[in-house]
């Protein structure tokens, strides 16, 4: 049998697999964030608010389509497990295959009851139609926290122990509670939300810039938006410590995100620049202020890239500290946005200048940026490990000829998809709207 | 022991994904075939009507049977992954593109988007099984060794049994969503849909059985170890596929529509649960038992009791949801699918 080297196959499934997630995740999203968003609306509507009860029918539609592309591109992750990462699975799969299969579960009830609350409105009391939705919640963040576990596993590999290159007792539970799936899966459910809020916020946005200013589309516009924007502050605060966390276990990948090529006592914190012939340059230092945010003592000692040997060290650089910077700044620039939404509110004003809704908007695509920016920094950040410090990315992938298909393949089917969805989308907008109207105006 | 008990588990699941996600591929089928007249469009109707609600819910089926073996038999699911790597990314795109045009089918306006989009939906409803028959006429004839790509990457999955089985899982798909269907028209008071079907799975059966029965020589010519199992000791379960055949055939002509799902639908367990026992214990032939292939004990005790503990969630929402939309429909039902894509 004639095998590909792996060095050959490494690029193209690492590329299909970033594809593969940074597409899923956009969906992925709407399932954790959008039922809640729902439930609230409806919430609302059986309490004899028309509009909430017409958002909430509409919404519904719009979750139908998420929610299936979300599903069916998932399960595509699930597939490219084996057939990317054979090596990971082969040797790790009784370690940390039980989240995967917990995952399942929350994965059926989800399906199940939005089956039963998509297609059941006419079947059910409103009550209990209302109630049947709850366990979508419920398992939208159950499967988001089992998923993101077994992606902290890879940073944070608990639970066995390897004997003369064997890995044996494997102990699923400890895996799955490592020290990383606190934070990673906090910030990962709280992003969902985010996205999720400022997105539809963002739609109703365009819509009032485009003169419906009635009541349907503001309470479109502040439901999600006020939502995200109270999440935003927590956020902040569970990255944090994320990145704390980071410090502490992954050092490596804490100098990536900050660009930092020497150990140093003290460290500044670097803002933008590039890194080239292991030096950051062109980046604006903020004297003490890593070693303050990572130790908590500005003259702590940071590990930079230079303390491990050149090939354990991430090669992009450029883009895990860019990745870093850009999700940080979009960040506060929400924050800033809820400041300015509450300032609005405290001056009794209903909040719908022009610039305001503009960055409602941007708002939208920007926390989906940010949340992608923050994959980046923790996949790519934790090369060259597929299994932190345990095993290689190279030694985890399929050496099978021909796998660079697989991502010529994706990358048509996936454009192709992105497209169509878009135009699905604004179709069923504008039909929302154009519904709409006659009736709440 | 525990190996055994988690195999028994995967096993419920593919059962379950093969009777009703392959019901739903099957639907698919026969939208492609409806044809564009009105008696096609009433068709159509009833297929997104019946499947709309369930299709996400069964298809999880297959991820389950994907995780279950990943944590219980990695070594196995790294084989099998890494060289059937072809065939795997053919139902992945299958998968996404038969999930996601059905979705949008049913929200967008217009009939020629519509059709765009059904089009896509009935081509991925052949091509997904057709490619997981595939998947399991390679291991089936053993021609998945155990290993990091250790097979051959073309020729595992293009040979004569594989093809066989790609072909027989497009038919049984096809069978068991006629047999669904005719029920389901029957009971929403849709005659002429529930007749059309009724043609269709009496069809569908004949050409199912005989190319079951074709396909014992090809198994004999290509898969001798599949094939003596089948002849041994999974004779018993194989005469009863034949007979849960003959005996769907019959009650489809004398119009008993709900009981022949019951038999239709043990006719394909059957043949899942004969070739289970012709190759016990080997997962991989000649190179993987279940036992050697299992997974340290510490992490199967942990997934079985998981996989406890989500049956008795599992169940019961199942059975809700299969009861809800199987129950009586309800009066506002044909005006809500009349204006389904407007409200």
């Amino acid at each position: 049998m004639l095998l590909a080297s792996a060095a050959e196959n490494l690029g193209a499934a690492r590329a299909q697999m970033g594809l593969s997630l940074g597409w899923h995740i956009v969906f992925a999203c709407f399932g954790v964030g959008f039922p809640g968003l729902i439930l609230l609306a409806e919430w609302r509507g059986l309490r004899g608010d028309a509009d909430l009860m017409k958002l909430a029918r509409r919404w519904a539609k719009v979750a139908g389509v998420l929610f299936a592309v979300g599903a069916v591109s998932g399960t595509i992750l699930s597939f490219e497990m084996g057939l990317l990462w054979p090596g990971l699975m082969g040797t790790y799969g009784a370690v940390f295959g039980l989240p995967f299969a917990l995952e399942g579960f929350a994965f059926f009830v989800e399906a199940i009851f939005l089956g039963i609350y998509l297609y059941a409105w006419d079947r059910l009391s409103p009550r209990v139609h209302l109630i049947s939705g709850m366990p979508i919640l419920v398992a939208g963040i159950a499967s988001a926290f089992f998923v993101v576990s077994a992606n902290a596993w890879m940073n944070d590999p608990q639970g066995f122990t390897i004997v003369s290159g064997q890995v044996t007792n494997p102990r699923p539970i400890a895996a799955m509670f490592n020290n990383a799936t606190p934070v990673q899966t906090g910030h990962m459910i709280l992003a969902a939300f985010m996205v999720t809020g400022f997105a539809v916020a963002a739609a109703y946005a365009v819509a009032m810039l485009r003169g419906r200013h009635d009541r349907y589309h503001t309470a479109g516009l502040l439901l999600p938006l006020i939502i995200a924007t109270a999440i935003t502050p927590a956020q902040i605060v569970v990255g944090d410590i994320a990145a704390r966390e980071v410090a502490e276990h992954q050092p490596v990948k804490l100098a990536a995100m900050e660009g930092l090529a020497h150990t140093e006592a003290g460290a500044g914190e670097h803002i933008g620049g590039i890194y080239i012939n292991d030096e950051l340059r062109y980046a604006i230092v903020l004297p003490h202020v890593l070693a303050f945010l990572a130790k908590g003592d500005a003259d702590a000692m940071v590990p930079g890239l230079d303390s491990v040997p050149a090939n354990d060290r991430p090669q992009a650089v450029t883009l895990i500290h860019l990745a870093f910077n850009v999700m940080v700044a979009i960040g506060f620039l929400l924050l800033g946005l809820g400041l300015w939404l509450a300032l609005a509110w405290w001056r009794r004003r209903r909040p719908s200048s022009r610039w305001f809704l503009r960055a409602v908007v941007i708002s939208g695509p920007a926390a989906a940026v940010a949340m992608e920016c923050g994959w980046i920094v923790t996949e790519v950040g934790r090369q060259p490990w597929i299994v932190y410090q345990v095993m290689r990315t190279e030694d985890a992938v399929n050496p099978a000829p021909g796998l660079y298909w697989g991502l010529i393949a994706l990358v048509g089917v996936y454009s192709a998809l992105t497209i169509v969805t878009i135009s699905v989308l604004r179709a069923l907008a504008r039909r929302g709207t154009a519904a709409a109207v006659p009736r709440a105006s | 022991m525990l190996a055994n008990v988690v195999l028994v588990f995967l096993w419920v699941g593919i059962t379950a994904y093969v009777l009703l996600a392959g019901a739903d591929f099957g639907a698919g089928f026969w939208d492609l075939l409806a044809g564009s007249n009105a008696r096609g469009e009433a068709q159509r109707k009833r297929i997104t009507a019946s499947i709309g609600p369930v299709w996400e819910a069964n298809h999880v089926w297959l991820v389950f049977a994907l995780v279950v073996v990943w944590t219980g038999f990695p070594l196995v699911f790294a084989a099998i992954a890494s060289t059937l790597y072809i065939p795997l990314t053919a139902v992945a795109f299958g998968v996404i593109l038969r999930g996601s045009s059905f979705a949008f089918r049913g929200v967008v306006a217009g009939s020629r988007t519509q059709r765009v989009f059904g089009l896509a939906f009935a081509v991925s409803s052949m091509v997904t099984p057709f490619f997981l028959g595939t998947i399991a006429g390679a291991i089936a004839s053993g021609r998945v060794p155990l290993g990091i790509a250790a097979g051959d990457i073309i020729g595992s999955w293009v040979n004569p049994t594989s093809v066989l089985a790609g072909v027989l899982a497009v038919e049984v798909s096809a069978y068991l969503a006629a047999v669904y269907l005719t029920a389901d028209a029957r009971r929403h008071h849709e005659d002429d849909v529930a007749d059309a079907f009724r043609m269709r799975a009496l069809v569908a059966g004949w050409v199912t059985g005989a190319t079951a029965l074709a396909g014992i020589a090809v198994l004999r010519a290509d898969a001798p170890r599949l094939f003596n199992g089948l002849t041994g000791r999974g004779l018993p379960v194989i005469v009863a596929t034949a007979l849960f055949g003959m005996v769907s055939l019959l009650l489809l002509m004398r119009r008993r529509y709900v009981a022949v799902r019951v038999t239709a639908g043990l006719a394909v367990v059957a043949v899942l649960w004969g070739w289970a026992i012709a190759q016990y214990p080997d997962l991989l032939i000649g190179s993987a038992t279940v036992t050697t292939a299992a997974a340290p004990n510490e992490t199967l005790v942990v997934l079985v009791v998981a996989l406890s503990i989500g049956a008795a969630i599992l169940i019961p929402a199942l059975l809700l949801l299969y009861t809800l939309f199987q129950a009586a429909p309800t009066g506002t039902e044909q005006t809500a699918a009349a204006s389904h894509g407007d409200r």
